[in-house]
Parts: C-alpha cells; sequence; structure tokens
C-alpha cells in the first residue's frame, strides 16, 4: 500500500513536468506550421544589440519586416552603446546600435578580431530646453545650459544665469535618470565625470507630465526629446541655444545639418560586412530597415534623414552590397 | 508547522478573550503582531490592486497572443515573453532538480559531516543562497563562453543563470525535507536488511517527495520572476516562438522591465498588465506546490 503510493508520487511529478512540456511544445508547434507559408522569401536569424537609444528604431524595423516576413528572426538587446560594440567587434552580434560613433579603442578591438563593418546613419535625435510661454529668455549658451543643469547647480533665479534674464524663480522639470534622455543630458551636454545632471528637480519618466510642468508653472524650464516639443509647440517655448555661433533655434533642420548643437547627435547602425554578405536574414533586414528608413524614424520618435543624409546612407549601403 | 499552529490556537485564544493570562503586556504584543501582518498584507494589496487598475485597460487577448510592439503601444503583448519564461521554467527545472536532489541526498544521506570537504561544501550552500541574482548572470556568461557559445541569450543560456540561482535553494529544501524523514523509517529498512541505497531510493526520497517538490517549486517561481542575470545574458526583444534550447529567448520580467521604463502611458499600462500575467504564473506553480504537498503528506 505504502510503495503503490510511493510510485504514484514520482509518476503524477513526472506527468506534470510531461504536461508542462507538452504545453510549450504545442505553441511550439503552432508557431512553425504558421510560418509554413512564405518559404520563398529570406529566412535565418539576425542578432542586434547595442544602444537602448536606438533600440526603439530597431526593434520598430523588426516589428515591420515580421509582418511582411516572418522568416527573418531578429532579436534586438539593449546592452548600452558600449557594450553593444563589445559584443560586436567579439563577432558576436550582426548588427550594433550606436548613439555615437564608433571609438578608438573599439576599433582596435574590432580590427584585432577580424571584424569589418559599415557605419550607417539612421536618425536623428535632438533634446529640446523649453521654458514657459511667458518668459523673456530667448536664448541660452551652452555654457549657460551646462551651469543651469550641471550637477550642485545653485542656479534657482535667472538672473543667476544673466543678469538681463528677468527676476524670476526657475521651477526645474525633466526625466528621471533611468531615461536615456537624461543619459544624453548628463553624459553628452555637460559631459564631466559625474555622469549626471543637478538632482533638485521634478522628475518624471513621463514627458507628458513635463509638458504639462513646465507649462503650467511661471518661469519653469525643462528638457525632453524634439519630437515631445513638436507635439506641445502651442504650450511651450523652445529655447534656441548658442553654441559660438550664434542662437540657433530647434527644428527637425538644424538638427540635421548639424547647426542645433551640442542637444542634437547622430544615431547609427553598424554592420558588420561579413554578416550582410554571407546571410541573406541581415541583409533583408538591413534592406527593409534601410528603405523604410523615414517611417521607422518617425514611429520610434526620432527625426528622420534630411534627403542629402539618407542618400548617403542608401549609397553606402548599396556600395557595401556592391 | 506544530509550533505555527499552536500559536494559531493561542492567538485565538487571546483575541477571544479567554486568556488567563491576559494582562497589558500581551495586550500589547498581540497588538503589534496584528499591526505587522496588516502592515505587510495591506502594502501587497494595494500594490496588486494598483497594478490591477493600471492594467486592467490591457486585459484583452493581443496581451497574451500578440508578440511586442513599439510601434502600436495599445496592442502590444507578451507572446515571445510568456512562451521564453515557460521554456526558461522547464529547461531550468531539467537541469537543476535532479543535481539538487542529488547533491541534498548525497549531504544528507551518505557525506560524513566531520570531514572537511564536506563542511566546506556546507558553508559554501549557504552563502551561495545569499549571491545577489546578477552574479549567477556573469557567472552564466562565462560558463557559456567557455562552452564556445557565441550568442548567448538563448533559452539555454537563461536556464544556466537561472537554475545555477535555484540550485542552492532546492538543495537546502530538499535537505530539509529529507531530515523531516523519521530515522526509524531508515532503521526499519536497514534492519530489514536493505542497503543504504535501496533505503534511500524506497524509502526515504519518496517520504520527502511534498517537501522537495514544494522547495523546488517555490524555488522555480523565484527564477521565473527574475530580469537581472537575463539582463547580463543580452536577452532583449525577439518576434518569435523559442524552438528549442539553442532558440533566442527573451523572458516575462524583462519585457515588464522595459515597458515600464518607456515614456508613453499605453506601455506602461501594458507592463501593468505583464506583472499580473507573470503573478498569475506564479500563482499557478505555488498551487501546484500546494497541491503536490496535500497529495503527498503524511504523518508518522
Amino acid at each position: 500500500m505504502k510503495r503503490t503510493s510511493h510510485r504514484w508520487a514520482i509518476g503524477s511529478g513526472a506527468a506534470v513536468l510531461a504536461l508542462t512540456l507538452a504545453a510549450c511544445g504545442g505553441a511550439d508547434a503552432g508557431s512553425t506550421s504558421s510560418e509554413g507559408g512564405e518559404s520563398s522569401s529570406a529566412s535565418g536569424s539576425v542578432a542586434v544589440d547595442g544602444s537602448s537609444t536606438v533600440f526603439p528604431m530597431s526593434n520598430a524595423a523588426a516589428e515591420l519586416l515580421s509582418e511582411e516576413n516572418p522568416d527573418v528572426q531578429v532579436s534586438v538587446g539593449e546592452s548600452g552603446t558600449g557594450g553593444g560594440f563589445e559584443k560586436f567587434c567579439a563577432g558576436e552580434t550582426d548588427i550594433s546600435n550606436a548613439s555615437r560613433p564608433i571609438e578608438e579603442d573599439e576599433v582596435a578591438i574590432c580590427e584585432e578580431n577580424g571584424v569589418e563593418y559599415t557605419e550607417l546613419q539612421v536618425a536623428t535625435d535632438a533634446l529640446t530646453l523649453v521654458v514657459h510661454p511667458d518668459l523673456a529668455v530667448d536664448c541660452l549658451t551652452t555654457e549657460q545650459v551646462v551651469e543651469l543643469w550641471g550637477p550642485g547647480s545653485e542656479v534657482t533665479n535667472w538672473q543667476d544665469l544673466d543678469p538681463s534674464f528677468p527676476d524670476q524663480e526657475i521651477a526645474l522639470f525633466g526625466p528621471g535618470t533611468d531615461s536615456g534622455t537624461y543619459d544624453y543630458m548628463a553624459n553628452d551636454v555637460i559631459g564631466d565625470e559625474s555622469e549626471a545632471t543637478r538632482d533638485d528637480y521634478e522628475a518624471s519618466e513621463n514627458d507628458n507630465v513635463l509638458v504639462q510642468g513646465v507649462a503650467g508653472t511661471e518661469g519653469a524650464t525643462g528638457y525632453f526629446g524634439f519630437s515631445y516639443y513638436e507635439e506641445n509647440q502651442d504650450s511651450l517655448k523652445a529655447l534656441a541655444i548658442d553654441d559660438g555661433n550664434g542662437c540657433v533655434e530647434p527644428s527637425a533642420d538644424t538638427a540635421r545639418a548639424g547647426e542645433y548643437t551640442p542637444l542634437a547627435r547622430p544615431l547609427f547602425i553598424y554592420v558588420n560586412n561579413a554578416s550582410l554578405a554571407d546571410n541573406e536574414a541581415v541583409k533583408a533586414y538591413v534592406d527593409f530597415y534601410i528603405e523604410n528608413l523615414a517611417t521607422i524614424a518617425e514611429g520610434a520618435q526620432f527625426i528622420a534623414l534630411d534627403d542629402a543624409s539618407y542618400e548617403e546612407t542608401k549609397s553606402a549601403l548599396a556600395e557595401l552590397e556592391g | 508547522m506544530s509550533t505555527a499552529a499552536t500559536a494559531a490556537a493561542q492567538t485565538v485564544r487571546l483575541t477571544a478573550g479567554r486568556s488567563r493570562e491576559r494582562n497589558v503586556g500581551s495586550l500589547v504584543f498581540l497588538g503589534l503582531l496584528w499591526f505587522s501582518l496588516f502592515f505587510g498584507v495591506m502594502v501587497l494589496v494595494v500594490l496588486i490592486i494598483d497594478t490591477m487598475l493600471k492594467g486592467s485597460v490591457r486585459f484583452d487577448s493581443d496581451l497574451l497572443f500578440s508578440y511586442e510592439s513599439s510601434l502600436n503601444p495599445e496592442s502590444t503583448g507578451f507572446r515571445a515573453g510568456i512562451l521564453g519564461s515557460l521554456w526558461l521554467m522547464v529547461t531550468t527545472a531539467v537541469m537543476a532538480v535532479p543535481l539538487g536532489i542529488a547533491a541534498a541526498v548525497y549531504l544528507e544521506e551518505f557525506s560524513n559531516s566531520r570531514r572537511w570537504y564536506n563542511r566546506i561544501i556546507e558553508v559554501n550552500l549557504q552563502n551561495l543562497a545569499a549571491v545577489p541574482s546578477i552574479v549567477y548572470g556573469l557567472l552564466a556568461v562565462a560558463v557559456m563562453a567557455l562552452f564556445g557559445f557565441q550568442q548567448k541569450n538563448i533559452v539555454l543560456g537563461g536556464a544556466i543563470a537561472l537554475a545555477l540561482l535555484i540550485l542552492p535553494v532546492v538543495i537546502i529544501t530538499s535537505r530539509e525535507a529529507l531530515r523531516a524523514v523519521p530515522r526509524e523509517i531508515r532503521d526499519g529498512s536497514l534492519a530489514l536488511g536493505a542497503t543504504q541505497w535501496q533505503t534511500t531510493w524506497r524509502q526515504t526520497l519518496p517520504s520527502a517527495i511534498p517537501g522537495i517538490a514544494t522547495g523546488t517549486i517555490l524555488g522555480l517561481s523565484r527564477a521565473i520572476g527574475e530580469a537581472a542575470p537575463l539582463l547580463l545574458l543580452g536577452l532583449g526583444a525577439v518576434r518569435f516562438d523559442p524552438e528549442g534550447v539553442l532558440s533566442r529567448v527573451t523572458a516575462l520580467p524583462i519585457q515588464i522591465y522595459r515597458l515600464s521604463t518607456q515614456s508613453q502611458v499605453a506601455f506602461q499600462e501594458a507592463a501593468s498588465a505583464g506583472i499580473i500575467v507573470l503573478l498569475v504564473m506564479i500563482l499557478l506553480l505555488n498551487g501546484v506546490a500546494i497541491f503536490i504537498r496535500n497529495k503527498f503528506q503524511r504523518s508518522w
């Protein structure tokens, strides 16, 4: 009696495992049968990793491609630009997303491992500094931006920045530290070792909260991605930025032309040349990505390339594919 | 178990005012106990209700059956994550459970605890159970590199990380379960002429099944909620179902983590709904654990 119940115990334990396996197997079988339909087009796998800023674009490209051709299996990671290049130069990934050009030490590692690559610009990312629409400030120099947002900044009144500015308390709004926008401000605009901005500001990961905060508080200022300013132009005023060449208004054109510095930066994908030549899935993915670049950039809320840069990207790809 | 039951009975008597030792001190202590219980449970309830309310707009079929979408936040789904997590769980169980039980049986039934190497193993096991989970991610990356895997974001890689993570828990709970089997059962078996191996395999181990199964499943439900070690392996977004242990994969916690950091409200709602899906999966696992425990529990 005792022994049978033991058998029972082991048997049912195994049955639970088997059931779980069967459940997975069932779902699995479903997917293969649905994929059976389109066998004519390219199939295979593409490994993408790198910048979390570019991630939405590369993921959107994968999404749109999978609607046309589910046989190309794209995995998109977000290890950061540096982490992405580390894997890319070890030959582990086919494509690396990057929010900055590849650095010299990374180039050296790629060369050492015999990884040849091509850089393709896919979009422009821009920050916009906005203020309450009634505030009589129109333009800040880069130094003033750093003074205002730098770590430990003690600027609390607009007059602290420039005596000609109105005597008005500053209310600060900005994205939280998890956000790529924050990283951009901290690492690329302020750019000192601390890799941080000041921390006594109203932080939110939700850009809508920032928009409402700045629009509803007198003397307020904040920053977020350019596309959000574009959608809320009526309730906010954008500051022009003077990086030594006069005040430049933020716009898609000035960002693309590289005039709106340092608040605009190009975004890249790096393609492994060998993968592109040998793996038809990588070729299908990159071709699709570049062909639909404008749609993808807008879907992911970046500034699409202008015609000249787009032609450049296209010809770089055409040359590569020979 | 029995101490808890006595304590519960005591509490009932105290609240009913039937205790003879009722005085100010015991009432204050009782109040404190109730407060602690209330605090813990309330926080959990508020958290779950808040998450449910936020995620309620997304309780639809897309949530379970669609892949994630960055272009249509309203219809983004967790299909890849749910299937990925299931595959990871099963592979993890296949790796961790036999190893864990075998190690526990060795330590409990065969090893001589006075030997220095067995003591080192013991101490290390206790320490391993307290190691932060992200360290196991690093370990798994190293193991995968050792075996020459180019891609580490596959089912096998994630399962190695999670199996290493829960192995100490499985070993420790299995040992507890084996220890709870009365000495007399072993002695009886040995006295009737069974070898130590036969005693362990036919008497001790089957008697310990409820405890082992409960511990193992609780370990698995910890593993299913882990994101940190998997992030280190580079698990990201995929738009296909896993097809085997070498298939690239994503997991539910990773999808939730990524969605919750997005600025768009629709993504955050999806993240809340994803948390509910994850909670349901964990509850189901725990349900299986409770079922097995009740089904096979025996008292001597």
